[in-house]
């Protein structure tokens, strides 16, 4: 996609759903997420109905998104609900991307045809690995059959875009060519592909901090590389760090989140942004539904983006495309920066046609902490003169 | 003014840990000079750092009015000393306002070096020294044993030897009545000329400096015109009195006593411990003995990490220098941490007790180098130069030789460990000179060693190496010619000048792969490849490699993590703030002093 098309993602309109619901937690996982809870399924979906037809009226919706937890968990009857919601209440444009996740264990053909008939018309499956072992040690509950006969039941039910999730570099992997091969070989029209991520708090975080084998960065990088290789060869093009596309298969959802566009959120732990407000919604499941019935609103806090802020955000969220960001007053800023200079120098950060772009994505931290602390130009205030100085006349 | 007769004037020594803030505890109690309402744990360590580490930094002083069993009052002025070598100037100015000393055992440990040469100082002193053993409620005490080196080192038998427990407070009874009958009282001349002794002073923010003193002879009175002997200086008594641990105003001292002095003076350069205060009307013709100024024996640079803030670090350092006259500093230039201050040290506890209160008390961010010390050049017109940072040596061709400081060492240990420890020692250029059995199972060894040995990981070594069993006590013993030489780390190819270190040339080699080795594991990869080299001028003689990382970057950022990814990122960033930009390289600052810290195998 252009840098013009990625761009112009910032004027679509997008909403997230959160579905919390798994058939067990992945060890892995730091997400809102609750196992062995599907008997609030039905009040929690009242609940996330409630809170969207509480929300205010703003236009048909160009991407809808739900994710989880695992949103194929729970009754398409009760998805069908969010999504009339939705459309009740902000319509949802006739050409619009409408995802799910699902994970390949609880994904059949029957299924396959509800959530078509729903309206959904893009899945996205967990599937993380092709190698059993890994799979296993994933404490994942699938195996490799299951992806294929998942990814060919959602075709077989008319679903024209399919994405794929890998995750790599889980210690003692050693099949991940394999893996990428198999993936290709199921021609998704979208991959992405996660550097398996300890995270403090999970049953791996635990696990790692009393002596477990953790991911090797080294070990990572190269099966980046090789993911970037082999996936570019197969026709996907990167357009953000971790994911890969066949061109016009770009996730809108994410490229609204990604072009500092507006989306609604709705569900525990979610997060929306609109009207240069970020804001979060209570994480806990019971909270949240014990919340929205009491007529209150579930939000938990938000942040309020402004001036220099929100022009620090836009760069932030918008680097970790491959189109970068068109550099405007935050990339001047950035590459007048000691710190910028030095990622420049050192070719992590490129500056191009008026872009900034991250020139090595396994760096793009790097970029991102230098970024945050950006301090505006002293010349701001003068600019600022000039530009009512221009608007008067 | 308080009858001489009933006043007996007593510090305890012990090694740390052996109890001797509990026991000062108790005896407050006992006595009854802190009520149970007031009562907190090691009372008399006033400052954080003191009670957090169990160690006493600064003396105090207590007057414990006390009546004994027979219905006779006495006061007790205790006078509290600081345990570690590196405090030992402080022990000596305690033990000149005392007549007698406490000799404080651990019932499980035994005899320690600093307790031996602190009870030697002592005895030179002419004090009286009890023996007692302490804890003897624990499971591992011996109670019998710790007495029996007592006795040995001090006469006596061993039966004489008093037994308690500061924790339970058993023994603490004939404790008391010890001091009383067997310290002696003093027997100042209340009609002499005034004479007293200035052995410690602080400063307080409110009241400027304030002087501990022991009147000797005549007596010291609240608005008496008082004359410093040895600095010349003519201040009057503003106000003085006891310090019970708070202070209490009184009218006058007389002989024997020992209080607190305020004249006014805000400069705590004017004041100097150790100094004889005489009144000015009627002089006294000499002053008393008085002791030698605390010299430093280690140098460190010390640098803010935010240059900016190196005003902010002189300031720091002068507040502290208020109540720590032993610490010195000049302003240092180095090529990669910027300005800052090289500063004397009494020993490394010092260092290190220094370095924490500025980070602590003053809120900086410090670069630390690590210690060395003070060598003498001898040039080539046959002059000699003191040099107390390595990057200060000139080169070889503009020096005839290089002397170093040596000490005398005392290691006290149970005698299993003596192998180890010889080892250690002459690993170290170590020259036995002597070894003492204090018992048939511990074992005293002297021996002269380099100063430049031991002040880095000497002492984590010897405990290591003794399991902990073995103490150490050190002197110094003047300067000797050295094979020595100047090894400079370069790191990306610049020389970094603070991790320049001056060592034996027999030991070079593997001081530079110890450093090469330990400063790629604590240098961060960054964008591109360090090459770490150790060198002696042109030559390198070791390296190291740090590659260039490959992956940071964070595999998620979606709408429900951007905020989240923000703080992550900024969290990250403060940790980069512990970084020194060293030419292009990111260093931590703890490598600055931890790339020569022991490593665990050796």
């Amino acid at each position: 996609m252009s840098p013009a098309g990625v761009d112009s993602f910032a004027a679509s309109a997008a909403a997230y759903v959160h579905v919390p619901f798994c058939s067990a937690v992945c060890p892995y996982c730091d997400f809102a997420v609750v196992a062995g809870k599907d008997e609030l399924a039905d009040r929690y979906v009242a609940a996330v109905c409630s809170e969207i037809e509480r929300s205010e009226m703003w236009r048909p919706l160009d991407a809808v998104y739900l994710g989880g937890g695992t949103p194929s968990h729970i009754d398409p009857s009760l998805l069908a609900r969010i999504v009339d919601a939705l459309g009740n209440r902000h319509g949802i444009a006739a050409e619009a991307e409408v995802s799910l996740e699902a994970n390949p264990e609880d994904f059949d053909v029957d299924r396959a045809c509800r959530l078509r008939a729903i309206g959904f018309n893009r899945v996205s499956f967990g599937a993380q690995s092709f190698d059993p072992g890994v799979l296993a040690s994933l404490g994942r509950r699938h195996g490799p059959s299951e992806i294929v006969s998942s990814a060919g039941a959602a075709r077989d039910a008319g679903f024209e875009n399919l994405s794929l999730d890998l995750i790599f570099g889980t210690p003692g992997e050693g099949s991940w060519a394999a893996t990428l091969a198999r993936a290709v070989d199921l021609q998704p029209d979208h991959i992405s592909c996660y550097a398996l991520t300890v995270e403090r708090g999970t049953p791996l975080g635990r696990a790692v901090s009393i002596g477990a084998p953790a991911p090797d960065p080294d070990v990572q990088a190269s099966d980046y590389e090789l993911a970037a290789d082999r996936l570019q060869k197969a026709g996907y093009l990167r357009y953000e760090v971790s994911n890969w596309a066949r061109p016009g298969h770009e996730c809108r959802y994410n490229l609204t989140v990604w072009a500092q566009g507006d989306y609604l959120a709705f569900g525990n732990g979610a997060h929306g942004h609109r009207d240069g407000v970020r804001f979060r919604n209570i994480r806990r499941v019971e909270a949240y539904i014990d919340a929205v019935e009491r007529g209150e609103c579930p939000r938990a806090g938000e942040e309020k983006l402004s001036g220099w802020d929100a022009e620090i955000d836009r760069l932030f969220v918008g680097l970790r495309r491959e189109a970068g960001v068109i550099a405007g007053r935050g990339g001047a800023a950035l590459v007048e920066d000691p710190e910028g200079k030095r990622l420049l120098d050192a070719g992590v950060l490129a500056l191009a046609d008026g872009r900034l772009r991250v020139g090595n994505p396994l760096l793009g931290d790097e970029v991102l902490r230098a970024v945050i602390d950006l301090k505006a130009p002293e010349v701001r205030e003068n600019r600022v003169r000039a530009d009512i100085v221009s608007n008067n006349a | 003014m308080t009858d001489q007769a009933r006043i007996r004037n007593f510090s305890i020594i012990a090694h740390i840990d052996h109890g001797k803030s509990t026991l000062a505890d108790r005896l407050l109690e006992r006595t009854g000079a802190v009520s149970q309402r007031d009562m907190r744990e090691q009372i008399l360590d006033t400052m954080d750092l003191e009670r957090e580490r169990g160690i006493t930094i600064k003396a105090q002083t207590v007057r414990l009015p006390y009546k004994s069993p027979a219905g006779e009052e006495f006061v007790l002025n205790l006078i509290d000393t600081p345990g570690h070598v590196d405090f030992s100037y402080e022990v000596s100015r305690s033990l000149a306002a005392c007549e007698g000393a406490l000799l404080l055992v651990d019932a499980a440990q035994g005899v320690q070096a600093q307790t031996l040469a602190n009870a030697y100082l002592a005895i030179d002193a002419g004090l009286e020294v009890i023996p007692a053993v302490n804890k003897i409620d624990l499971a591992a005490a011996n109670p019998d044993a710790a007495a029996q080196e007592l006795a040995g080192i001090l006469g006596g038998s061993p039966d004489d030897v008093l037994r308690l427990s500061a924790k339970t407070g058993e023994g603490v009874d004939d404790l008391l009545e010890a001091l009383v009958k067997e310290v002696p009282a003093p027997t100042g001349d209340l009609d002499a000329p005034l004479r007293a002794l200035v052995f410690d002073s602080y400063f307080d923010a409110y009241r400027g400096v304030v002087c501990y003193v022991r009147v000797v002879d005549g007596s010291l009175g609240s608005g008496d015109s008082l004359r410093f002997m040895v600095t010349g200086e003519v201040h009057e008594a503003d106000e003085i009195g006891w310090l019970t641990p708070k202070a209490v105003p009184v009218g006058r001292l007389g002989p024997g006593e020992v209080g607190f002095l305020i004249t006014g003076v805000k400069e705590i350069d004017r004041i100097r411990v150790g100094d004889t205060i005489t009144t000015a009307r009627s002089p006294a013709t000499r002053p008393l003995p008085g002791y030698d100024e605390p010299k430093p024996m280690v140098f460190s640079g010390i640098f803010p990490t935010d240059g900016d803030d190196f005003e902010k670090l002189r300031e720091a350092l002068e507040k502290l220098r208020l109540n720590d006259a032993s610490l010195v500093w000049q302003p240092e230039t180095s090529k990669a941490l910027g300005f800052g201050f090289r500063c004397g040290f009494l020993g490394l506890l010092h260092m290190e007790i220094v370095r924490e209160r500025l980070e602590r008390e003053y809120d900086l961010d410090l670069v630390t180098t690590a210690p060395s010390v003070a060598y003498r050049v001898i040039l080539p017109d046959g002059g000699e130069e003191e040099i107390r940072s390595p990057q200060d040596l000139p080169d070889p061709t503009e020096r005839r030789g290089i002397s170093e400081p040596y000490v005398k060492a005392m290691i006290i240990a149970p005698s299993d460990f003596v192998g180890p420890i010889m080892e250690l020692a002459t690993g170290r250029r170590g020259i036995v000179g002597g070894m003492k059995y204090i018992t048939p199972e511990r074992v005293e060894l002297d021996f002269e060693i380099p100063l430049g040995e031991i002040v880095f990981d000497f002492f984590d070594l010897l405990k290591s190496k003794t399991k902990g069993y073995a103490s150490l006590d050190y002197e110094p013993a003047g300067y000797k010619e050295s094979d020595l030489v100047k090894v400079d780390i370069l790191l990306n190819g610049q020389p970094v000048d603070a991790f320049s270190s001056i060592v034996h040339r027999d030991a070079a080699d593997a001081y530079g792969r110890k450093m090469t080795g330990r400063l790629r594991e604590l240098i961060p990869r960054q964008l591109f490849d360090v090459p770490i080299q150790a060198a002696i001028g042109g030559k390198i003689i070791a390296r190291e490699t740090v590659r260039a990382k490959r992956k940071d970057v964070t595999a998620k950022c979606y709408g429900g993590d951007v905020t989240r990814k923000k703080k992550l990122l900024q969290r990250q960033k403060e940790g980069k703030k512990r970084m020194k930009m060293v030419g292009s390289v990111e260093v931590p600052q703890e490598a600055f002093v931890a790339a020569l810290q022991v490593d665990e195998e050796s």
